[in-house]
């Protein structure tokens, strides 16, 4: 199994390492194929997400998918967010493995519940 | 230049320099065949003889009881299938672990699609198999047992003399696995009180495609392969002169410092658990604390997944293997830790470390200086790690 060298410079040097205090959206996902978790924190102002962090027990891929995502995310709108897909985040990797796609599933699948805990937050304001 | 550290001698160890100087002639100038009648035949089939004999003398068998095979799958897929199909009249019923390599699993698996009736014995917390389960288990229609020696996971090392001695007392056919116990200590079919033994010379510095199956004299077995009448006709195929060379060569030199050789691997992975443990909280061995071969350490390092800290390591020209889902290939985590009983997260954070001769103190120094680092990076990204 080989890594491009995206994948293997993100998994060095994992960008957002870390968590949000009073996060305005938290999602966690377990990944049901192999028993790893992913924590995504987002905090959002005037429906943007300007901070993103990480937490990830995982293979390479997943801790650079992860680190990846939270570049991706930042400064985009709840909107265009909503739109990174788990391809769009194996693309801007240069691809994965095979074998490893669906950890790139895992971020943004992370991603997506972060965005709904906010809003489900957000109505429970209203 | 970079530096390089091999600790992944389980999985396979280099060529030895003498074994590829006593095959090399076997592939030029003694290429002949060893069915052949002529002098080229007969050179070949002289030195596979002689394979034959120093390989019987290394396990205390009969030299006419060693077949050579294309390795620790095949001698052992002949072992169970093979005593499957000639004794089904006698019952269609076979006694394994569940910690067997998998080739022995998968054989059986496929036995079971032919309607054999298959018992797994479960193992206990340091993945030893319970006698007495053994016992409970053998019926009338039981016509092999196969457990392993030493897994090649944890290292751990079955008690098979005794285990054995059970299945012999029930007039079953008993099958042990010493792929990882060959070359790293003495190995005496009778003491074992084994009928069958497999194993692979490249997990003992000789070639790899190459191993063996010792068959005790009567045992009834149907081969896997037909054709001419290599191997007393249950191992069809032109033999593999040049590696068969290999094997024996490489059992020789493994034999000729084995004690030494034990107590310095015992030696490097004391010192190297003793060292990580200092150095890194929560760290746990897995597998038996002694019942062990003396090279190989399985660890979890809690809280981080293991193909993180091979690709770290890896980083750094170190290589090790992992039981994580996430490194296996068809992510499902080690079925030796999961038979062990133990936890997801900690199976999934297991690492082999296994040494060999090539490895010295300063390897174990080097990494051990390099690994905490490593390990607290990981877990600062941690979700599921909390000091
Ligand atoms: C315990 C055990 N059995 C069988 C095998 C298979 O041996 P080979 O690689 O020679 O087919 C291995 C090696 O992977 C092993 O460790
Ligand atoms: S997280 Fe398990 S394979 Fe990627």
């Amino acid at each position: 199994m080989a890594y491009s060298a995206k994948v293997m410079e993100h998994f060095q040097n994992p960008r957002n390492v870390g968590e949000i205090e009073n996060p305005d959206g938290v999602g966690e996902i377990g990944n049901p194929v192999c028993g790893d978790i992913m924590k995504l924190y987002i905090r959002v102002k005037d429906d943007r997400v300007v901070d993103a962090k990480f937490k990830t027990f995982g293979c390479g891929a997943a801790i650079a998918t992860s680190s990846m995502i939270t570049e991706l995310v930042k400064n985009k709108t709840l909107e265009e967010a909503e739109k990174i897909s788990r391809q769009s985040v194996a693309e801007a990797l240069d691809g994965l493995p095979a074998n490893k796609m669906h950890c790139s599933n895992l971020a943004a699948d992370a991603l997506h519940k972060a965005i709904e805990d906010y809003k489900n937050r957000k109505k429970k304001n209203e | 230049m970079e530096r390089k550290i091999y600790l992944d001698h389980n999985a396979t160890t280099p060529v030895h320099p003498e074994v590829l100087e006593a095959m090399l002639p076997f592939y030029q100038e003694g290429f002949g065949n060893a069915s052949s009648i002529h002098s080229f035949g007969r050179e070949a089939k002289v030195a596979l003889e002689e394979s034959r004999e120093k390989v019987a003398r290394f396990l205390n068998a009969d030299p006419l009881e060693i077949y050579f095979t294309s390795g620790g799958t095949e001698s052992d897929n002949l072992a169970v299938k093979g005593v499957a199909w000639a004794n089904k009249k006698k019952g269609n019923h076979i006694i394994t672990s569940q910690i067997e390599h998998h080739a022995v699993l998968e054989s059986c698996k496929f036995l079971e699609k032919e309607g054999y009736e298959i018992t797994y014995l479960p193992v206990d917390r340091y993945g030893l198999v319970d006698h007495d389960e053994l016992k409970k288990s053998i019926k009338k229609e039981t016509v092999l047992v196969s457990i392993m020696h030493a897994n090649n996971e944890m290292g751990i090392i079955q008690p098979i003399a005794e285990l054995a001695g059970l299945a012999k007392e029930k007039g079953v056919y008993f099958h042990t696995d010493a792929v990882q116990s060959t070359g790293k200590m003495k190995i005496d079919v009778n003491e074992l009180n084994v009928d069958m033994l497999s194993l692979s010379a490249h997990k003992f510095y000789g070639p790899k495609g190459v191993g063996a199956l010792y068959i005790r004299r009567g045992v009834r077995l149907t081969p896997l392969a037909h054709g001419g009448h290599h191997e007393k006709s249950r191992r069809a195929g032109t033999e593999n002169v040049p590696g068969i060379v290999g094997l024996a060569k490489a059992l020789e030199i493994v034999h000729s410092d084995m004690q030494k050789e034990e107590r310095r691997l015992k030696s490097l992975t004391e010192t190297f658990f003793k060292k990580v443990t200092e150095r890194i909280p929560d760290v746990f061995l897995n597998g038996h604390p002694v019942l062990r071969i003396p090279n190989t350490l399985n660890l979890s390092f809690k809280g981080v997944e293991g193909e993180s800290i091979i690709l770290n390591l890896d980083l750094k020209g170190i290589g090790v293997a992992s039981g994580s889902a996430c490194t296996s290939g068809t992510l499902e985590p080690s079925h030796v830790l999961s038979a062990m009983g133990v936890p997801g997260d900690l199976a999934q954070s297991s690492l082999r470390f296994s040494f060999g001769r090539s490895n010295s103190i300063d390897d174990v120094d080097y990494v051990v200086q390099l690994l905490p680092e490593i390990i607290s990076k990981l877990r600062a990204m941690s979700p599921i790690y909390q000091k």
